[in-house]
């Protein structure tokens, strides 16, 4: 398989708070990577140093040929093939459901309004939500709102999609719904970086699972590797924290 | 009481005065408008010098009275050789000041607009440009209507002091007419009837645009 995504010795601080702490990764085209690791150890902040939402000191993201971070004028377009779907939606709240996922299409790809409805609502009917298209954002539940980022994201023909959490903020019968679509997407065979606390689904959906702590990453392998043999302590102290014993 | 007949003599002068209140009164208002939007986006976007004379603009024309800032316009400018008529005085004066307020008002739009739809915005591909356009403007714009709606109304009410540049508007006329016939009673109703059809109109479509444009983001 090709290598998509690159990152080499990232490094990236907020003043004197080191973050990232020289971090290799290599992303093969199709590959579903799944980030886990302690609140606070980095992973939400590696994904947004991947489409340059946030400036790192040293190292380089590059997708393909083109460097996204640090960032410069070539950003702008890598980004246009990097899809972000977030913890908190952000869907715009002043658009219809069918506005938000056609609005950066129109604008960005220039692509005609008709054309662009069409590929928006075959989406919208293969995540369920064809009947919310002329719904504003505040009208829909956490779930659906989440589907919709989702359907976003792919209308610009992503190569990469990165997922930040995307289920964090959901009650648990509407984080299924979700996950369900980002299974859907496995299948396919889409490149996706995907940070979650939900193991069980880090489990079904993963090719590699990198297990990061303090801004470093400890260790990575098949979900086989990590949770059913864990080498370093750390990962093996981590798991513990999601069973419970009497 | 009230002698309706003298009301109804008054009624062409009234009408008159009400004509220059709302003509100045509105330009005006489109003007400080105007200032309004260049100022809140000089400060938005940071503009080197500007936002430093933006936030001096803002601050000398809030804090003191539209009487004060009309005198210095009317009789300080000629001093320095620039002679206005007290029609644009007028205008100029209620520009200035309402300019202040809007720019306060499309400021606060502006900044109420969490960073994370800049993120999604941007990560979607858009450009600055696009973004601010097409994301940002559009939510600022429904979360100040409310407070442009006030300055409107309160810049209206302010046209009240310009009868001290000797502008024959509402208030100038209703101190003229009592001055030659001691007909306070009528004079004052008079008064409260014209502000009121002036202002109860604005108010009313004031809350229907509000109705219409905040449905989108926050129902009723």
């Amino acid at each position: 398989m090709d290598e998509i995504l690159k990152i080499e010795q990232l490094k990236k601080s907020f003043d004197d708070l080191s973050v990232l702490d020289g971090i290799d990764l290599s992303v093969k085209k199709g590959e579903v990577v799944v980030i886990v690791g302690p609140s606070g150890c980095g992973k939400s902040t590696f994904l947004r140093c991947l489409n340059g939402l946030e400036d790192i000191q040293e190292g380089r993201v590059s997708l393909e040929s083109e460097v996204i971070n640090p960032v410069s004028k070539s950003t702008v377009n890598a980004r246009k093939k990097i899809g972000m779907v977030f913890q908190s939606y952000d869907l715009f709240p002043h658009k219809t459901i069918l506005q938000n996922i056609t609005l950066a299409p129109m604008k960005v790809h220039k692509r005609k309004k008709a054309e662009a409805e069409g590929e928006a609502l075959q989406l919208l009917e293969r995540v369920g939500l064809v009947s919310k298209k002329d719904n504003y954002p505040r009208q829909l539940s956490g779930g659906q709102k989440q589907r919709v980022a989702i359907v976003r994201a792919l209308m610009m023909h992503p190569e990469v999609l990165l997922f930040d959490e995307v289920t964090a903020a959901l009650d648990p019968e509407m984080v299924r719904e979700v996950l369900e679509v980002i299974l859907s997407l496995a299948k396919e065979g889409r490149t996706m970086l995907i940070v979650t606390h939900e193991m069980a689904f880090a489990k079904a959906v993963a090719d590699r699972i990198i297990f990061m702590d303090g801004g470093k990453i400890i260790e990575q392998g098949t979900p086989d590797d990590i949770f059913e043999h864990p080498k370093t302590e750390r990962l093996q102290s981590f798991l513990k924290t999601f069973t419970y014993d009497r | 009481m009230m002698d309706f007949e003298i009301i109804n003599s008054y009624i062409p002068r009234f009408l008159e005065a009400f004509r220059l209140t709302i003509t100045i009164g509105w330009l005006g208002i489109a003007l400080a408008f105007v200032v309004g939007i260049v100022v809140a986006f000089v400060q938005h976007f940071h503009v080197p010098v500007l936002t430093a004379i933006a936030k001096v603009y803002i601050e000398l024309f809030r804090n003191t009275p539209l009487l004060v800032q009309l005198f210095f316009i009317y009789f300080g400018l000629p001093k320095i050789g620039f002679q206005i008529s007290a029609e644009v005085c007028g205008v100029v004066g209620l520009g200035l000041l309402g300019g202040s307020y809007m720019a306060e008002s499309i400021r606060s739009g502006l900044e109420a607009i969490p960073p994370s739809q800049t993120e999604s915005a941007v990560s979607l591909g858009m450009t600055k440009p696009q973004l601010f356009w097409n994301v940002i403007l559009p939510q600022a714009f429904t979360i100040s209507l409310p407070a442009i709606m006030a300055n409107v109304i309160f810049l209206l009410k302010e046209t009240s002091v310009f009868s001290a540049i000797s502008l024959m508007d509402l208030m100038f006329t209703a101190k003229d007419l009592i001055g030659l016939y001691y007909n306070t009673t009528e004079c004052l109703f008079m008064l409260v009837v014209s502000y009121t059809i002036m202002l109860l109109p604005v108010s009313l479509v004031g809350r229907l645009a509000e109705k219409k444009v905040r449905y989108r983001m926050f129902g009723d």
